[in-house]
């Protein structure tokens, strides 16, 4: 069971002079329970990319498949397939417009025309899976602080069920502990419920800590799509695309041309400390040996 | 005398339920002193709802304290009188571009507030072309601001306030709705304008990478300054930070890691090149 | 999708009439529609179509983008045709049923689509050929007069120019939180008027609530870059007459004299 993208394209304003190619034959395979990380620059297509995954845009060539069935197909439930392929915009807290946080997470839910009993359940499950507070769940939406909105909006998602959650930038705009506790909130969802998950972020530092694959756009086309490792060790290709390795990278480089004997394979911050730790002991063998000191 | 100063300023608001009635007041900022020199960059850190916006606003009298007092180049922001010259002196760029870019093009945009501030036609055009020119968008002058990226917008909206010839700059969370390379363009244009042209900078950010190269950081919590120095001092204490909500740049992590595994390393490391020397790795 | 609306959006390019100044285009715009209700006969609509031809030709903005903004709005266009063909009394022509189409309908209505036609031409053209906040400033000069019994004149301009600026940022932002509630299962399509009428309600709050939220940013911006009305102000672009300013409205007086010529013609007998 996957998601499966056959030679998939879209092009913007098609027939008239400004069309513009915002995919481009695209072919990709997104199976399930994988942690994915979809980078790109702004304009690279990804955004387009994954409003064609739940059929929010139809695509103006090739097809895609959910689970064998073209989503296109006569007759495919749009519905369906957009309650099993959860889209969470960026700043998703502005889509908020319930009285309550419950009721708006109900949203969702009521929508796929389940019993009220099974909406509350789901709701209530959700607000749970996300790690917000019990005490606010009947609070109006707008006066909760803004990661709290964040998690009521993704939330609200959840609440459908969906097998596949994708999500635009979940941290934009929170502090850095905001960043880390609804990452740490998504990935533990992810292991604990087997879940799959498209990460869209600009942090290459969130993406080297969480994914378990990274799909790289450019130009409305899919450049790199490997191994976090894979991809980070080609990180010029990146930087020739406005992207960049994780910053740890950046480092070990630095602290390689300074001469220090460390592996510049490395991704983060663990990676850093064990990789700098096996080479201070190696060279301080080496030193020893010729009788100077150590650090 | 500095730039701009706060003594034991306070800040108090009435939160309201559904219906209106008062339920408590907010104390958002609660005692800040505050001096700052003419020249200096000066960043402000603070997790979501910590004060520093509301403080902010302060500088450029949109608030006004409710004890205590602010004053930008020796003027009280609570006299009526000095407000216009404060906004002049005091510019402020906010967080989202699309909400403070006026004009519908470019040049228009900046030629806002000299138009507003009563600055003859033949010195508007001059203003605005240097300021464009100082954020490096003087190129787009004829553009549309909705055609543009988000750190052009947010250059614009930085031309914008330089066009007024203001001695000090506020940037409220500036970076927070770009993308990495948008986020570079602003805190590049930002740096030239204090190093360049002498303008003080007041940078108020999530992004510890932007603080750096500030000559002081000013770290806020519950509406009070709890933490003050030069970025060395602040980041050389990683779990108080974390404490705080904020982080630390990756270097000075990776330092931290490593001084917790036995190494002896210095506290606040803020560059990978500072951590090879301290590791023994010299130049050359 | 809403972006398509084209009809009166900023076009770019250099033109003579691009460079003109705005009030002789909103002059000539009022002018022209006048003139479009005095003129009778084939003579006087040949005569407006052929000013109009040639400003079209002036503005070097295609024709065809033009008509592309037009079909926004075809179907007012065809409405008034048809109730004018079957609705006006006099002599029949053509009959089925209890529809009836006379001489007087026919001739009317014809008239009625020539006119609407150039109408929203002529005054799509000025919009295609000034920026908005030029326009803006233009109305704020015509109307300054106005001023004196104490008409808001600058304020009104202001507030057109910035609803102005910020509709292509709310179109684009009801298209992503209506994707974004379709992504949880809205539906805006399906149902009768009362149930879509409910289905706008996670639309329309989110909306408003940006809307108001970008008019708060907005002021406090305005603000903060020292506005306060439009007392004690200075322009950058002030508006002066040129040579070429003074000649359009030479063409424009001779194109009105020649339509009431031809006009008279047709009259006497």
């Amino acid at each position: 069971m996957a998601i499966i993208l056959d030679h998939v394209s879209h092009i913007y304003e098609k027939d008239t002079e400004m069309a513009a190619f915002a995919l481009k034959d695209i072919c990709l395979r997104i199976p399930d329970g994988q942690f994915i990380g979809l980078i790109g620059h702004t304009g690279s297509g990804k955004s387009t990319l994954v409003q064609h995954l739940n059929g929010l845009l139809v695509p103006t060539g090739g097809t895609i498949y959910y689970n064998g069935e073209d989503i296109h197909g006569e007759g495919y439930d749009k519905k369906r397939l957009r309650s099993k392929v959860g889209l969470v915009f960026q700043y998703p807290e502005h889509q908020l417009f319930e009285m309550d946080v419950f009721s708006d997470v109900c949203f969702g839910p009521r929508n796929l025309g389940l019993s009220q009993k099974e909406v509350e359940l789901r709701a209530f499950q959700a607000l749970r899976q996300v790690g917000f507070p019990q005490e606010y769940f009947y609070q109006s939406p707008f006066d909760l602080s803004g990661g709290q909105k964040r998690r009521a909006a993704i939330a609200g998602v959840l609440a459908m069920q969906p097998e596949v959650l994708i999500l635009d930038e979940p941290t934009a705009g929170l502090d850095p502990r905001g960043r880390d506790e609804i990452l740490d909130q998504i990935a533990a969802l992810q292991k604990e419920t087997g879940i799959t998950v498209v990460l869209v972020s600009h942090s290459m530092e969130d993406i080297a800590r969480y994914v378990d694959r990274i799909i790289v756009m450019n130009k409305g086309s899919v450049l790199l799509d490997d191994v976090p490792k894979e991809v980070f060790r080609r990180y010029q290709d990146l930087e020739a695309v406005g992207l960049a390795a994780p910053q740890m990278r950046y480092i070990m480089q630095t602290l390689y041309e300074r001469g220090m004997p460390v592996d510049t394979d490395v991704t983060t911050l663990e990676e850093a400390v064990q990789e700098i730790l096996r080479a201070l002991k190696k060279s301080n063998l080496l030193q020893q040996d010729d009788g100077t000191a150590g650090l | 005398m500095g730039i701009i100063e706060a003594g034991k300023l306070v800040f108090e608001y009435i939160r309201r339920d559904e219906e209106g009635n008062a339920e408590g007041i907010t104390r958002a900022v609660d005692g800040v002193d505050l001096d700052i020199r003419q020249g200096e960059f000066v960043a402000i850190l603070g997790h979501n709802g910590s004060g520093k916006s509301t403080l902010a606003k302060h500088i450029n009298a949109i608030l006004y304290p409710t004890e205590g007092a602010v004053l930008v180049d020796g003027k009280d922001t609570r006299e009526e009188e000095n407000i216009w010259e404060i906004r002049q002196k005091a510019g402020m760029v906010f967080q989202n571009p699309d909400n403070q870019i006026i004009g519908q093009v470019v040049e228009e945009d900046v030629g806002f507030g000299p138009e507003n501030m009563g600055v003859p036609t033949k010195e508007i055009w001059e203003r605005v072309e240097e300021s464009l020119k100082a954020v490096g968008m003087y190129e787009y002058r004829k553009h549309s601001p909705n055609k543009l990226s988000g750190g052009q917008k947010q250059r614009v909206s930085i031309a914008g306030v330089i066009a007024m010839h203001p001695k000090c700059i506020i940037l409220d969370e500036p970076t927070a709705m770009l993308d990495p390379s948008g986020r570079r363009e602003v805190i590049r244009a930002v740096r030239a304008l204090n190093q360049v042209e002498g303008v003080t900078i007041l940078l108020i950010t999530h992004y510890m990478e932007e603080v750096i190269h500030a000559d002081r950081v000013i770290v806020m919590d519950q509406g009070k300054i709890v933490m003050q120095g030069t970025p060395r001092d602040v980041f050389s204490h990683v779990e108080r930070l974390r404490s705080l909500r904020l982080d630390v740049p990756q270097v000075t992590l990776l330092a931290y890691a490593l001084k917790k595994k036995g190494l002896p390393l210095p506290d606040g490391i803020l560059s990978a090149e500072e951590l090879a020397e301290a590791l023994g790795y010299q130049k050359g | 999708m809403l972006r398509d609306i084209t009809l009166g959006q900023y076009y770019q390019t250099e033109s003579v009439i691009h460079r003109l100044d705005p009030r002789v285009k909103l002059v000539g715009t009022i002018l022209y529609i006048i003139s479009l209700f005095l003129s009778g006969g084939v003579c006087g609509y040949l005569a407006a179509a052929l000013f109009l031809a040639v400003v079209i030709k002036l503005s070097r903005v295609p024709f065809r983008y033009m008509v592309k903004g037009m079909k926004a709005i075809a179907f007012i266009l065809l409405l008034t045709v048809v109730f004018n063909l079957f609705l006006t009394p006099g002599e029949p022509l053509w009959q089925f049923w209890k529809l009836t189409i006379t001489e007087e309908g026919l001739k009317i209505s014809v008239l009625m689509a020539v006119r609407l036609t150039f109408l929203i031409i002529g005054s799509s053209l000025m919009t295609l050929t000034t920026t908005p906040n030029n326009l803006t400033d233009g109305m704020e000069k015509l109307m300054g007069p106005l001023k004196k019994i104490r008409v808001p004149v600058h304020e009104i301009s202001m507030m057109m120019s910035i609803a102005l600026r910020f509709i292509p940022i709310l179109m684009e932002e009801t298209d992503k939180i209506m994707k974004a509630q379709i992504a949880r299962g809205a539906d805006f399509e399906s149902g009768n008027l009362v149930k879509k009428a409910k289905a706008m309600v996670p639309l329309l709050v989110p909306l408003f609530i940006s809307a108001f939220r970008r008019a708060n940013d907005l002021a406090m911006a305005m603000e903060a870059r020292c506005y306060q009305g439009g007392g004690g102000r200075t322009k950058m672009k002030p508006l002066q007459y040129n040579k070429r300013d003074i000649l359009a409205y030479g063409v424009l007086a001779i194109y009105i004299a020649a339509l009431l010529f031809v006009r008279n013609i047709r009259i006497l007998p």
